[in-house]
């Protein structure tokens, strides 16, 4: 065994002196192949971590409600009949369900107007309870607040806005502190949402809408009928069984059966991000397989490289094996001809890609509508397992092919050959 | 492990019956059709014959780089029918020194290099192969071209590394195939000259040659013709 790799490495240091402008080729083309496959798996990667937080930006672990009609006869009373919670029941939704991260209701007043000086703007106003700031991710920027437990006891007349809206009304001004009109009534702006790109909406885009306390909004515009309900859960596996004990909450008090899913409308954003899940990882094998076939095709000028060497060397080889070269001394270096060619262009590769998704760092993605929504290229671990692997298969591969050849050389027949 | 003929000295080469078949699918060629050879230590034997008479195919045989189809091999001693590849290898690699017409040297490494080979793949230290390729060298006259490539030597010097590469492994016959074929006619003398002194020295020689002048340089002339021996007499040198 220790002859064995003395003998092949002696003779594989004589050989791989020689090819050297084909190597070059050959190394250059399965780097080409190695910053396709990387490239394309960095795209899909942020691409798919882009989605997740977008998709995030609505809210995690969440389920809107909406209030419907029954499709099933409870207690003596006919199907068909309409849900109408009214903003105070959220509160037993909390207090039958501890179990919740959080429970919010939401009333809305559509297209309401919204006057600072001579400018008036109609816009989505959202009256809701201050859990709502947590759960879906309205952060103020710096220098303003979220609503607080006191602005809703107190029934203040604060007003957070979107920061498209906050642009709309205010345009370059700074709105922390000003007073808009909401209907005639003045409200002072507590806060401006951070900027964040959001891929699922109900109403709207959060950017767009203007959020007051829940007890102002009844006293503004004297209803209290929610539009939604919403329930965060805090793990995403909770989900399923929370939206049963929900129904069944208040199936009892506004007389529906809790098993008849139409009362409320319901979205469940965990199974959502699941199919999102799903949809990005395939992507990402699909943008995989195509960075593979790149790779295979500096495979195949690799093994045509090794095809030719052997040619070129069949009378070598005859010699070789005439002056008592084992079969196994022929093959292997070869092979390992063959996988220092790919693993020299996988490295070369892998640097270039990293250096090319690195320069990616620095252009600015969040103020570009596209690149906002496709994210940032980025090499994970698994990235460069799959990849190390794919290029491995290849070298072997493409080295033992044409080494097998070589070792079905007939010495005898080459040896005299002119 | 080795035989002894009638006369007490040692055969180094027992063949009988050999035939061999080269099927090509359609037509079966019968190159060889029953020959018998024995070859004593210390004889030079001259295989002569027409081309297409079976001599290549002979010299093949005898070098192990092919086996027969039928008959029994022995060299010296041991039998060469049914081994593997690799088994065949090792026997070239310790028994036979191969001499060829177009030299077989490896071009890109140096004289010395390729006078080591045989003895890196029979598992010698660097130190000992470079210590027996330079004696060797230096035994057919080679002793300052130690360090050239082949392409910087002339068809002789070429010729003489091929025969210091055939003898590095000290076989038990040095198989030559039109050694002086190629060669102009005074280095074809030089060579013929290193060939009769190896003979003298106590080796074993069979040549495979068209050459008039170096089969009578041999003890045993053989003639082959259509896939048999048909002469089998004394030459010169015997």
């Amino acid at each position: 065994m220790k002859n064995d790799l003395h003998v092949i490495f002696s003779l594989f240091k004589s050989a791989s002196q020689l090819q050297k402008k084909r190597a070059y080729l050959t190394i250059a083309a399965i780097a080409w192949g190695t910053v396709a496959i990387l490239l394309l798996l960095a795209f899909g990667e942020g691409l798919k971590r882009q989605l997740d937080k977008n998709r995030r930006a609505m809210g995690e672990n969440i389920a809107v409600m909406w209030p419907g009609e029954t499709t099933k006869p409870y207690k003596g009373m006919p199907p068909g009949r309409a849900i109408r919670p009214r903003a105070d029941d959220i509160e037993l939704v909390r207090a039958r369900m501890p179990e919740l991260q959080s429970a919010h209701a939401e009333l809305t007043s559509w297209r309401t107007a919204l006057s600072y000086g001579p400018k008036t703007v109609n816009a989505r106003v959202i009256g809701t309870n201050h859990s709502y700031g947590e759960s879906r991710k309205h952060y103020p920027q710096a220098g303003g607040r979220w609503l607080t437990p006191i602005d809703e006891e107190k029934r203040r007349r604060v007003i957070f806005l979107g920061d498209e809206l906050a642009k709309d009304v205010f345009g370059e001004e700074a709105p922390v502190g000003k007073t808009v009109l909401l209907n005639n009534a003045p409200y002072t702006v507590i806060g401006v949402m951070q900027k964040k790109i959001q891929m699922g909406t109900y109403g709207g885009p959060d950017k767009d809408h203007a959020v007051i306390p829940i007890s102002t909004f009844k006293a503004q515009f004297g209803r209290d009928r929610v539009n939604v309900l919403v329930i965060q859960v805090k793990e995403p596996e909770e989900m399923a069984g929370a939206i049963k004990r929900f129904h069944q909450t208040l199936g009892p008090k506004f007389g529906y059966d809790p098993t008849d899913d139409r009362a409320f409308g319901t979205w469940d954003t965990v199974k959502g991000a699941e199919v999102n899940r799903k949809v990005s990882t395939g992507i990402q094998i699909f943008l995989g397989i195509v960075g593979a076939l790149t790779l295979i095709i500096g495979g195949v000028g690799v093994a045509n490289i090794m095809y030719a060497v052997v040619k070129e060397r069949t009378r070598e080889i005859g010699v070789k094996m005439a002056l008592g070269a084992k079969t196994r001394w022929i093959i292997v270096p070869f092979v390992l001809e063959g996988l220092v060619y790919t693993f020299t262009g996988g490295a070369v590769g892998i640097v270039i890609a990293t250096l090319i998704v690195a320069a990616t760092g620095f252009v600015d993605i969040e103020s570009n509508k596209v690149l906002s929504f496709l994210g940032r290229p980025t090499l994970s671990p698994a990235i460069g397992v799959v990849t190390s692997a794919i290029l491995g298969i290849i070298g072997l591969l493409a080295g033992y092919f044409p080494a097998r050849r070589a070792s079905r050389i007939d010495p005898a027949a080459t040896l005299r050959y002119e | 492990m080795t035989a002894s003929n009638g006369n007490g000295s040692t055969s180094i080469i027992r063949m009988s019956e050999i035939r061999k078949v080269y099927d090509t699918g359609k037509v079966k060629v019968e190159a060889l059709k029953g020959v018998d050879l024995n070859v004593n230590k210390g004889e030079m034997v001259a295989i002569v014959g027409p081309s297409g008479s079976g001599k290549s195919t002979l010299m093949n045989l005898l070098g192990c780089l092919d086996t027969a189809t039928s008959g029994t091999y022995e060299l010296g001693g041991e039998n060469v029918a049914g081994v593997t590849r690799d088994q065949l290898a090792e026997i070239r690699n310790r028994r036979v020194g191969f001499v060829f017409q177009n030299f077989n040297l490896l071009p890109h490494i140096s004289a010395a290099e390729n006078v080591e080979l045989p003895l890196l793949f029979g598992g010698f230290s660097p130190k000992d192969r470079r210590e027996r390729a330079k004696e060797l060298l230096t035994r057919v006259g080679l002793g300052d071209r130690l360090e050239h490539k082949p392409t910087e030597l002339s068809g002789g010097q070429m010729q003489r590394v091929a025969i210091a590469r055939s003898l590095a492994m000290n076989p038990d016959i040095v198989l030559a195939d039109e050694p002086t074929g190629n060669l102009d006619s005074s280095s074809g003398t030089d060579i013929m000259s290193i060939f009769t002194e190896l003979w003298k020295s106590g080796r074993t020689l069979v040549i495979i040659t068209h050459d008039p002048a170096l089969a009578r340089r041999a003890n045993r002339i053989i003639e082959v013709r259509d896939g048999r021996i048909t002469s089998d007499h004394a030459g010169d040198g015997g």
